[in-house]
């Protein structure tokens, strides 16, 4: 199962078009909705496990703040992996809106192009400025000094999120 | 030195016609008739279909979309390839041993090793080959010297399309090598089906015979240090040789200590200097390993994905991408493959449309887009983003693009209108809805460092 991420795209940027020239170029990190089903029996609420860091099937990670208002967001190791060498990160802009699903960035490596999705609505407060001059950063530590933005949020995710054990397990399941 | 010794108890297996030449005083010209007669004995009174297509698969279902193996599937498996389908065959992106980048780095620094077994090997032959190949390539092939290479093009009849880009090889005694594309293996199957067919409904025309080398190995050593690797597991003779042996030529050569012989042409898909080493079946594998053994510290297996990042910036270009049906070989850049008497005399097909395309403007030629390429600030183009005017207009679209791992800037080929192909135009690329500055960038964006013939 190594890296299904990069496959899929490598697919796509290698395999003839005569063959396969898909329409979306940039899909989001995302590319497996047939574990949807099998996941959903397994979720349990958000709100009792604040503080400890959460997954998204698109392989983002979101950790609040104590106060449950704040969030800071990034992609999982396993994206880092399955991407390859980061070379480019396009960062959100600060001040900005956004909409849980929405896409506020996206990770350039040598083969792939992946979005960055926004699992939880709210207003950009921060972002990783240092991805600009470093994005390899992100595969260096994806899940601590390769944070990608932080966001002032109301409410709760509008995904299903995943806990760490969850995630691995999702993971794990080609 | 496993490798080694089990290349030498290849030799049983090899002919007996071959066999008897394989020694000192066998001059090359007794080997290739000793190829030449072996493939005569089986030559195909009518075209035959190339092979049933269940010795194409790992399995024996015939299904066509049954994915298929080279001969170095299990080779690549054992050394950490991670496998993506790639036209028909399940085929190595990379190996866990290297990123694609570090990949890409290594090829250009010291030398790496492509499986390309996946693409289609032919030989045409015959007293109408030559002719046959003309007629459906813009090449001068009555030019081309024996054992020299050129790069070409099937076309379309009337439109001058490219079918499928190739490269032709003038063997000895009216015989051509030619390779294709393993994505356009069907279509150009049924292309080459029907325009043999043509062919021979005219019964003034000489015979040709096609033969697909169905199982026939094919692996790319390329980089700077792939000669001297390569002359480690040739034969003296043939070793000691490849020093005359420049790129676009082709030779016979000897592998050390057994009888395979291997056709070895010198060039590739890199921009390095390098090799696309053709072996017979049997012995691809045992080949493949000795000289992965030969060059431990400084050869290492590479997959697709380092070398389309190392095609990009050699400025070549991927059928299905960059090259399709709809797009002359003006328009894609390559009115350099049409030979001078081509130009003249035409006979090839789609020859009103090329010739008139590679006229002046002003004597109503020119085409309207064409092929050039970009280096993009900011986020990388990829395949399909669009190039834009300051205007915002819609001028051109990217078929592919990366980071360069050598230039550590953003690459890009695409098709722009004519008029803004001219390299230092400044435009702009789409990428994820937002305008990013891109400059139309002369190609190879890395400079080749191709062993040539010195100037005579």
């Amino acid at each position: 199962m190594a890296s299904r991420v990069s496959i899929i795209r490598a697919i796509h940027q290698l395999t003839s078009s005569a063959s396969r020239r898909p329409a979306v170029y940039f899909p989001s990190l995302s590319c497996q909705h047939a574990q949807r089903a099998l996941l959903q029996r397994r979720l349990f609420s958000v709100s009792s496990t604040f503080k400890e860091k959460k997954y998204t099937e698109d392989h983002e990670w979101i950790e609040f703040s104590a106060d449950g208002k704040a969030c800071t967001l990034g992609i999982s190791k396993y994206a880092a992996e399955a991407l390859g060498d980061v070379v480019y990160i396009e960062l959100p802009e600060v001040d900005m809106e956004v909409s849980s699903g929405d896409a506020i960035g996206a990770v350039e490596s040598v083969k792939s192009a992946a979005d960055i999705l926004t699992p939880i609505g709210g207003q950009v407060t921060e972002v990783n400025r240092t991805l600009e001059g470093t994005p390899g950063q992100v595969n260096k530590d994806p899940e601590g000094e390769g944070w990608i933005a932080k966001l002032k949020v109301e409410g709760e995710p509008g995904e299903k999120m995943m806990s760490k054990e969850e995630y691995a397990a999702f993971t794990e399941e080609a | 030195m496993a490798a080694q010794r089990s290349v030498g108890v290849l030799r049983p297996a090899f002919n007996g016609m071959a066999n008897a030449c394989i020694r000192a005083n066998c001059s090359p010209k007794a080997r290739i008739s000793a190829r030449t007669l072996s493939m005569h004995a089986s030559r195909p009174r009518k075209l035959a279909p190339a092979s049933p297509p269940s010795t194409r698969h790992a399995s024996s279902s015939s299904e066509p979309e049954k994915v298929a193996k080279t001969g170095l599937y299990d080779l690549h498996t054992s050394r950490g390839a991670k496998f993506v389908p790639f036209g028909g065959y399940s085929m190595p992106v990379q190996y866990n041993d290297l990123s694609i980048a570090d990949s890409h780095n290594w090829t250009r620094e010291k030398a790496s090793l492509f499986d390309v077994g996946h693409m289609v090997q032919h030989e045409f032959s015959g007293p109408g080959a030559e002719a046959f190949l003309q007629r459906i390539t813009p090449s001068s092939l009555s030019s081309l010297p024996e054992f020299q290479s050129t790069l070409s093009t099937l076309l379309h009849r009337e439109t001058g399309g490219i079918v499928d880009d190739t490269v032709i090889v003038r063997l000895p005694e009216d015989r051509f090598y030619v390779v294709t594309n393993a994505g356009c293996r069907e279509k150009d199957k049924a292309y080459l089906n029907a325009e043999l067919e043509s062919w021979r409904s005219d019964s003034t025309n000489p015979e040709v015979v096609w033969k697909i080398l169905d199982h026939q190995g094919l692996i790319a050593l390329q980089g700077p240090l792939a000669a001297e690797i390569l002359k480690r597991v040739l034969d003296d003779s043939s070793s000691e040789s490849l020093d005359s042996l420049y790129f676009g030529q082709s030779r016979y050569s000897n592998i050390k200590g057994t009888d395979a012989t291997v056709l070895v042409s010198r060039g590739g898909y890199t921009g390095e200097d390098g090799f696309e080493i053709s072996i017979p079946p049997y012995a691809t594998e045992a080949i493949t390993e000795y000289l992965l053994d030969s060059a431990k510290d400084e050869l290492r297996l590479a997959g697709l994905g380092a070398r389309d990042t190392l095609r990009l910036e050699a400025g070549m270009c991927l059928y299905g991408h960059d090259l399709d049906d709809s797009t002359t070989p003006v328009e894609a850049a390559l009115s350099w493959i049409i030979g001078k008497d081509r130009r003249a005399n035409g006979g090839f097909h789609g020859d009103s449309v090329i010739l008139q395309q590679l006229k002046k403007k002003s004597e109503g030629g020119g085409v309207t887009r064409r092929r050039v390429g970009f280096t993009i600030e900011g986020a990388p183009a990829r395949e399909g983003a669009q190039v834009v005017n300051d205007a915002g207009e819609h001028i051109g679209t990217i078929t592919s693009g990366c980071p360069s791992p050598t230039l550590r800037k953003n690459i890009a080929m695409g098709y722009v209108r004519d008029g803004m192909h001219k390299s230092g135009t400044e435009v702009h690329v789409l990428v994820r809805g937002k305008k990013r500055k891109a400059t139309v960038t002369k190609m190879p964006f890395v400079k080749s460092r191709y062993f040539k013939a010195p100037a005579s």
